[in-house]
């Protein structure tokens, strides 16, 4: 029970620039988000058609975990964790356009499947696999106690061999993402400290 | 624990109303959608005028329950919903419609010191709440945890299942043969989750809430994420599926729904389970629906009192499944309450009665 965690790898989405444990993998100065991701999803070379159905924060969740994870195998196993402060809203507000005047309403269900937080978890969930336990927490900040108690717990009590957690935040053209792996085997020990500096700097 | 619905705005009266087998379904006209079928909460009470509907119903339920207690920092306070204040939307205001903001206004409300706990996971929401209290009481992180749960009915709601033509034009019937869809309810439940025994009515001996990573909007159709969550929530009870006495399921009356949960129950070999659906009662209420059922469970195991599955009447799935058709009284030691939602979600917790 007392054998500590670590933080394996890590991914950070940010102001044009993807990085994997601190390394650039993909920059550019493209301002738009819509136009970045695109053309990050691109550069990856990665064959999913389903990329293109996503709403926005799914689109930069999936990136985020695909950069992190596609080293990875047995990826079953592993449990996810996300969070962020905006919940579904940047689609929320989207898809309310769509029913907000009688003369135009036309409520699209590609649209109203992603007015709900987690379906970025489920999405990563499909792309690997990740036939395991899920969970999304909303928070104005990341909350580090909440979700170092929540990962460890999912490892000691052997519901999950890894996690992947962070927070991927999206709203308008305000977007972050970063998620780090912890299991029982890495290089930074998983504390909170670790885990605050790492998802707020 | 307590809840508010279109039953009852107190536990009491819900049940009360349960065993007399009245729905909350109404023929209602919500916005543009005129004269359909939803559980919606009649002459909801005002009660402060700094709150919205959907917090009125939250407050509802949870002041009785907080102003017994003294809340420390040991004291959590976990929020879930699917879409809180989204009719702010309408309105063009979109930061009144954050979930956290919902949160906070009602943990400085009710006084608590520790930050709020919100999950947001689809129709899973407010059974996970209770895996993630009991879960973070076994890390240390809280002594006790107040699960709040609560969604409201709302055009946003009404026209994305409607889009999905997931929405029955008569009140809902799970598991039967002629099931075409969900009725939309709206509810709010409270629960409190503790460390300590003493008075417990339950004791929660095992949960999981494991992802189909199958498809975003529809079940596995081999009910596997479901399936694996009740066994991992079986395994950590220590228990075999046969010592389940009764399964509060999910039931939507939708067709993929109901038969992914009949298919997920057989394989464990559960099929002569009593199961039953609250969803003829109350309707789908969303992030409040697996509170809420919970709380209705609780009230049947310490009863050993179950209550049929209204709406039901012809099989209605591949599989057999025992559905609950008339009031039955059995005596109750385990139950499990299960629900699944977009996005490929699952939860299952098995309850445990105290001094049973």
């Amino acid at each position: 029970m007392d054998r500590p965690l670590y933080i394996s790898h890590y991914s950070k989405i940010e102001n044009g620039r993807i990085s994997v444990d601190g390394n650039a993998i993909f920059h550019t100065d493209e301002a738009q988000f819509f136009a970045f991701i695109k053309q990050a999803f691109k550069n990856q070379q990665i064959d999913y058609s389903k990329f293109y159905k996503m709403d926005n924060l799914s689109k930069l969740a999936f990136l985020a975990a695909e950069v992190l994870l596609n080293e990875e195998e047995d990826k079953e196993d592993i449990a996810l964790v996300l969070s962020n402060k905006s919940a579904s809203l940047d689609t929320d507000v989207k898809y309310q356009g769509s029913i907000q005047d009688a003369a135009n309403f036309f409520p699209s269900p590609a649209v109203f499947v992603y007015t709900l937080a987690n379906i970025c978890g489920g999405e990563i969930g499909i792309r690997h696999g990740m036939k395991s336990e899920h969970v999304f927490f909303v928070s104005d900040e990341f909350d580090a106690v909440t979700i170092f108690n929540y990962a460890t717990y999912l490892i000691k009590s052997l519901k999950a061999k890894k996690v992947l957690c962070g927070w991927v935040e999206l709203f308008e053209e305000n977007y972050k993402a970063v998620l780090y792996l912890v299991e029982e085997r890495g290089t930074a020990l998983h504390t909170t400290d670790t885990i605050n500096k790492l998802v707020k700097n | 624990m307590n809840c508010v619905t279109p039953l009852g705005l107190d536990l009491h009266s819900n049940w009360i109303a349960l065993l007399e087998e009245n729905t909350g379904i109404d023929m209602h006209t919500i916005g543009y959608f005129e004269n359909i079928y939803t559980a919606k909460i009649k002459n909801l009470p005002t009660v402060r005028s700094d709150l919205t509907y959907l917090e009125t119903m939250l407050y509802l339920a949870l002041e009785p329950l907080v102003k017994l207690k003294n809340l420390d920092t040991k004291t959590g306070f976990i929020l879930s919903t699917t879409k809180g204040n989204i009719d702010f939307l309408s309105e063009g205001k979109s930061e009144e419609a954050q979930l956290n903001k919902l949160a906070v206004k009602l943990a400085h409300l009710f006084g608590f010191i520790t930050q709020p706990i919100v999950i947001s996971h689809a129709c899973v929401s407010g059974l996970l709440a209770v895996s993630v209290a009991k879960r973070l009481i076994q890390m240390g992180q809280f002594d006790e945890v107040f699960v709040l749960a609560g969604d409201k009915v709302s055009e946003f709601v009404l026209s994305g299942f409607g889009a999905f033509q997931a929405m029955s034009a008569n009140p809902c019937k799970p598991f039967d043969l002629n099931r075409d869809g969900v009725t939309l309810g709206e509810a709010a439940g409270a629960i409190l989750v503790t460390k300590s025994d003493e008075n417990a009515l339950v004791e929660i001996v095992g949960e999981g809430a494991i992802n189909d990573a199958n498809h975003i909007s529809g079940p596995s159709r081999t009910g596997e994420g479901l399936y694996q969550s009740i066994s991992s929530a079986l395994k950590e009870a220590g228990i075999a599926a046969s010592a389940i006495d009764f399964i509060s399921a999910h039931g939507t009356a939708t067709p993929y729904n109901d038969e992914m949960e009949a298919i997920a129950f057989s394989r464990l070999g559960m099929h002569k389970i009593p199961i039953n659906s609250l969803k003829g009662y109350y309707g789908h209420t969303l992030g409040a629906s697996g509170l809420l059922e919970l709380i209705i469970s609780i009230q049947s195991l310490q009863n050993n009192k179950l209550l049929p599955t209204k709406g039901f009447n012809l099989k209605g799935t591949s599989k057999d499944v025992n559905i609950v058709t008339q009031a039955m009284d059995i005596p109750l030691t385990y139950i499990l309450k299960t629900a699944s939602g977009f996005g490929g979600s699952n939860c299952a917790a098995i309850l445990k009665k105290m001094n049973g």
